[in-house]
C-alpha cells in the first residue's frame, strides 16, 4: 500500500505509428548526454576555474575581485543555478519526443507490477 | 524596546507560526506522514529544502569560516551548491520515479537484500544523529546568549517546538513550517548583510558590494588583502586550503556527500512527478543561492570590519592600536560570553591582534613592541550574529538574527528526525522485522519512532559527546563514500548486484572511517588515534574532512571488482532499473 499512485500507465490503445520514434534505448543514451555534457561545464566552473586554473583566472578581474577568486566564491554557484534550469528544459523536451512516440508506438512495456 | 524584549517578540512569533501550523496539517495516512501526500508544489518543495538544508552551520558558521580562511572557503560554497547539481541530474528523478518513502528502501529492493538495506540504515541513522546533535546544540546556545535563559531550558523549548509539528504532522507539517522557516531565515540573513554592504560600499546588494569599492576608492577585496597582510596574515583572496588536491577532494566530498544526504533525497519524494522533482531542485539552488551568495560577502566585509575595528590607523604607530578602554560595546557583550578574548602582554593599554605566527613578521612586530597576538581568542562563529551590533544596526534586527539562526536550526533538525523515524518504523519494522503490521500500526509506530528519535537527539544536546565535534567529517565522509556511490550504481549500472553494492559499501565505509578515525580518535575520543607516527594528513596531504571523495572511489573499485565474480542481479530488478529510467507516461 506504499505506492504513490501517481503515474497512470501508457494507454494500449494506439494505432498509427507516426514518424520520429525512440527507443527507450535511444531515450536513456540522450538522457546521459545531456547529464554529461552539462556536468562538463560544472566541472569547468567550480573545478577548473575554482580551483585548478585559479591563478590563471586570477590575471582577469571583474569588478574590484580577481576572476578565479570570484568564480570560486560567486561565479559558481550562479552557473549551478542556470545548469539545473537548462537540464529542466532539455528533459522536458526529451521527456515529450518520447511520450509521444510511445504513445503512438507503444515501444515502452507496461511497467512492471512491481509497484502495486 | 530593547534588544531583549524584541527578541521575545520575534521569537515568540515565530514560534506560534510553527504550532499554528503543526495544528493545520496533522497527518492522517502514512503517506502523508512520510512525504507530505506527494503533492508539494516544487517551488514550496524546494523552498522547503532550502530550509532543511541550511543548518545552524550553514547560518552562524560558515561567513565566519569563509572570513578566517578566505579563499580556501570556497570548498564549503561550492561543495554545498555543487551538490544539487549531481542530486538534480543524478539522483533526484529517479529516486522520484521509483516513488516510494525512504532511501533504503530503494537500496534494499534495487540489491534484492535486507542486508543492504539494514547497512543504509545504519548509515542514514548514524549521519542523521550526528547532523542533529550540532541543531540541538544550535538551539540551546542561541536560547542561551540572547534570552538569557540557560542552555537546557534553551533546548527543551526546542524539543518542544520540534515535537509538537514533527510528531503531529510529520513530513506535511514539517514541509509548511520549513517554509515559513526559510522566510524568517533569510530574511534574517539578508537584512543585515545589505546593511552592511551599503555602509562599507554604499552598495545595497551584498553580491556586488563584494565586488565594489570602500571610501577611498580602493575595491573591497583589495583594501582587505592590504590589511590583513600588514599585521601579517596571508592574503584573504589567495590562501588556499592545504593544497589544491585537498580543496580539489574537499570540494568533491561536500558535493557528492550532499547528493547523498539521505534527509535531503526524501524531500524530492513529496512532489508530484518526475519533472517535478528536477525543477524543485533547481528552485532549491535557488533559494539556496540567496543565502550562499550573500555569504561570502558577509564574510568579506566582516572581517574587514573587525580588524578596523582593533587596528583604528597606521600598523605600527602607537594610536594605530585602539585602546582597550574604549572598546566598542559589542565587544564588551561578546567578551562576556568568552567567545572573545583579549589579553594585554605587553601592558600597553591597547589591542594588538596580528598573526604571532608568521615568524617573518615576528622582527616587524617587535620594533613596534608587540609580544604577541593580544586577541587570544576570536571564535569564528560570532560574525554572523555580531554582524548586526557592529554594524549598530536597530535592536529589532539582532532579534531578526537570532529567529533565523532558530529557524535554520530547527528546520534542519526537523527534516533529519523525521529521515530517522522513517527508517526505524518503516525500514526496520516495517521492511524487515514485522512486515505484517497495518498502515495505522505504522503511522502509529513512525509516531513513537519520532519522539524516540527527539528525546536521542535532546539527550545528546544535554551531553554532547565527544563525536558530536567531528560532526562534518562524519555526515559528509559517510554519505560520500557509502550512500552516494551506491545510488548511483544502482541507477546506473544494470549489471550491479547485491554482493558488489554491499562490499563496496563496506570498503568505501571503512576506508573513510579508518582514516578520520586515524587522526581524530576512534569515535572522536581523545588519545586514542592510532598510527601517530605517521605524518599529518599523510594520504597526499588530504584532510579527514575531505577525504570521503576517496572513500567513494574506493567504493567504487571495490563493488566493480567484486560484482564481476558473482550473478548478475535477477530479471524482475532489471526491469525495475529499466523502469526508473524511463519518464512517467501521462503526466497529468
Amino acid at each position: 500500500m506504499n505506492d504513490q499512485k501517481s503515474e497512470p500507465e501508457i494507454s494500449e490503445d494506439s494505432s498509427s505509428p507516426l514518424g520520429s520514434g525512440m527507443t527507450r534505448q535511444e531515450y536513456w543514451k540522450k538522457n546521459i548526454t545531456c547529464v554529461l555534457s552539462l556536468l562538463v561545464v560544472w566541472f569547468v566552473v567550480s573545478y577548473g576555474c575554482g580551483i585548478l586554473f585559479v591563478e590563471q583566472m586570477n590575471k582577469i578581474s571583474i569588478g574590484g575581485a580577481q576572476f578565479g577568486f570570484w568564480m570560486a566564491q560567486q561565479g559558481s554557484i550562479y552557473v549551478f543555478v542556470v545548469l539545473i534550469f537548462v537540464y529542466v528544459r532539455l528533459m522536458n523536451r526529451l521527456d515529450r519526443e518520447f511520450t509521444g512516440t510511445c504513445q503512438n508506438e507503444e515501444k515502452v512495456q507496461t511497467k512492471g507490477e512491481e509497484q502495486s | 524596546m530593547d534588544v531583549q524584549t524584541w527578541t521575545y517578540l520575534i521569537v515568540g512569533f515565530t514560534f506560534t507560526l510553527y504550532i499554528g501550523i503543526a495544528i493545520w496539517s496533522k497527518a492522517k495516512s502514512t503517506k502523508e506522514f512520510y512525504v507530505a501526500g506527494g503533492n508539494i508544489s516544487p517551488i514550496a518543495n524546494g523552498m522547503a529544502t532550502a530550509a532543511d538544508w541550511m543548518s545552524a552551520a550553514s547560518f552562524i558558521s560558515m561567513a565566519g569560516l569563509i572570513a578566517f580562511s578566505g579563499y580556501g572557503g570556497s570548498v564549503f560554497l561550492m561543495g554545498w551548491t555543487g551538490g544539487y547539481v549531481l542530486l538534480a541530474f543524478l539522483v533526484a528523478p529517479y529516486l522520484r520515479k521509483y516513488g516510494k518513502f525512504t532511501v533504503p528502501e530503494f537500496i534494499g529492493e534495487r540489491f534484492y537484500s535486507k542486508t543492504a538495506r539494514l547497512v543504509a540504515v545504519l548509515c542514514l541513522i548514524v549521519v542523521s544523529v550526528t547532523y542533529v546533535i550540532g541543531q540541538m546544540k544550535g538551539v540551546g546556545v542561541a536560547f542561551s546568549r540572547f534570552l538569557e535563559t540557560d542552555y537546557n531550558t534553551g533546548l527543551f523549548i526546542g524539543m518542544g517546538i520540534v515535537f509538537f509539528y514533527a510528531v503531529l504532522g510529520g513530513m506535511k507539517g514539517i514541509t509548511y513550517t520549513q517554509i515559513a522557516q526559510y522566510v524568517v531565515l533569510i530574511f534574517a540573513y539578508t537584512v543585515p548583510a545589505i546593511f552592511i554592504s551599503l555602509e562599507l560600499t554604499g552598495n545595497p546588494i551584498p553580491q556586488f558590494g563584494l565586488l565594489g569599492n570602500v571610501s577611498d576608492g580602493t575595491p573591497l577585496l583589495q583594501k582587505l588583502d592590504t590589511v590583513i597582510t600588514e599585521l601579517g596574515f596571508g592574503q584573504y583572496t589567495n590562501s588556499v586550503m592545504g593544497s589544491k588536491l585537498n580543496m580539489f577532494a574537499y570540494t568533491l566530498s561536500l558535493m557528492i556527500g550532499t547528493a547523498g544526504l539521505p534527509h535531503v533525497i526524501i524531500r524530492f519524494f513529496t512532489v508530484k512527478k518526475v519533472s517535478d522533482a528536477r525543477l524543485s531542485a533547481g528552485w532549491a539552488l535557488v533559494f539556496i543561492a540567496i543565502l550562499y551568495t550573500t555569504a561570502p560577502a558577509v564574510a568579506a566585509m566582516a572581517r574587514l570590519k573587525f580588524t578596523k575595528t582593533i587596528q583604528v590607523d597606521k600598523v605600527g604607530e602607537v594610536s594605530g592600536n585602539i585602546e582597550y578602554e574604549k572598546r566598542p560595546e559589542w565587544f564588551k557583550n561578546w567578551e562576556k560570553t568568552g567567545l572573545l578574548k583579549h589579553e594585554d602582554k605587553n601592558g600597553d593599554g591597547r589591542i594588538q591582534y596580528y598573526n604571532d605566527a608568521d615568524k617573518s613578521f615576528a622582527s616587524v612586530a617587535s620594533e613596534y613592541g608587540w609580544k604577541g597576538n593580544e586577541m587570544t581568542k576570536v571564535d569564528k562563529d560570532i560574525m554572523v550574529l555580531a554582524n548586526p551590533e557592529i554594524a549598530k544596526l536597530p535592536g529589532w534586527v539582532v532579534a531578526l538574527v537570532v529567529a533565523g539562526g532558530l529557524a535554520a536550526a530547527l528546520s534542519t533538525a526537523a527534516g533529519l528526525l523525521l529521515a530517522i523515524s522513517s527508517s526505524i518504523s518503516h525500514d526496520l519494522l516495517k521492511g524487515i522485522f514485522r512486515p505484517e503490521i497495518s498502515e495505522k500500526q505504522e503511522l502509529n509506530a513512525s509516531r513513537i519512532a519520532m519522539v524516540g528519535a527527539i528525546l536521542l537527539a535532546g539527550y545528546f544536546g544535554l551531553n554532547p559527546p565527544d563525536f558530536a565535534a567531528g560532526t562534518v567529517a562524519i555526515a559528509f565522509g559517510l554519505a560520500a563514500s557509502s550512500i552516494f556511490p551506491v545510488l548511483m550504481m544502482g541507477i546506473f549500472v544494470k549489471r550491479m548486484n547485491r554482493e558488489g553494492a554491499i562490499a563496496g559499501m563496506i570498503a568505501g565505509l571503512g576506508v573513510t572511517l579508518l582514516y578520520v578515525f586515524q587522526h581524530k580518535g576512534i569515535m572522536f575520543i581523545p588519545g586514542t588515534s592510532y598510527m601517530g607516527g605517521m605524518e599529518d594528513n599523510w594520504f597526499f596531504g588530504i584532510t579527514p574532512n575531505a577525504f570521503g571523495a576517496v572513500g567513494a572511489i574506493v567504493n567504487f573499485v571495490v563493488a566493480f571488482i567484486v560484482s564481476k565474480m558473482a550473478k548478475d542481479p535477477p530479471e524482475e530488478v532489471q526491469n525495475l532499473v529499466e523502469d526508473i529510467r524511463l519518464p512517467q507516461i501521462n503526466e497529468n
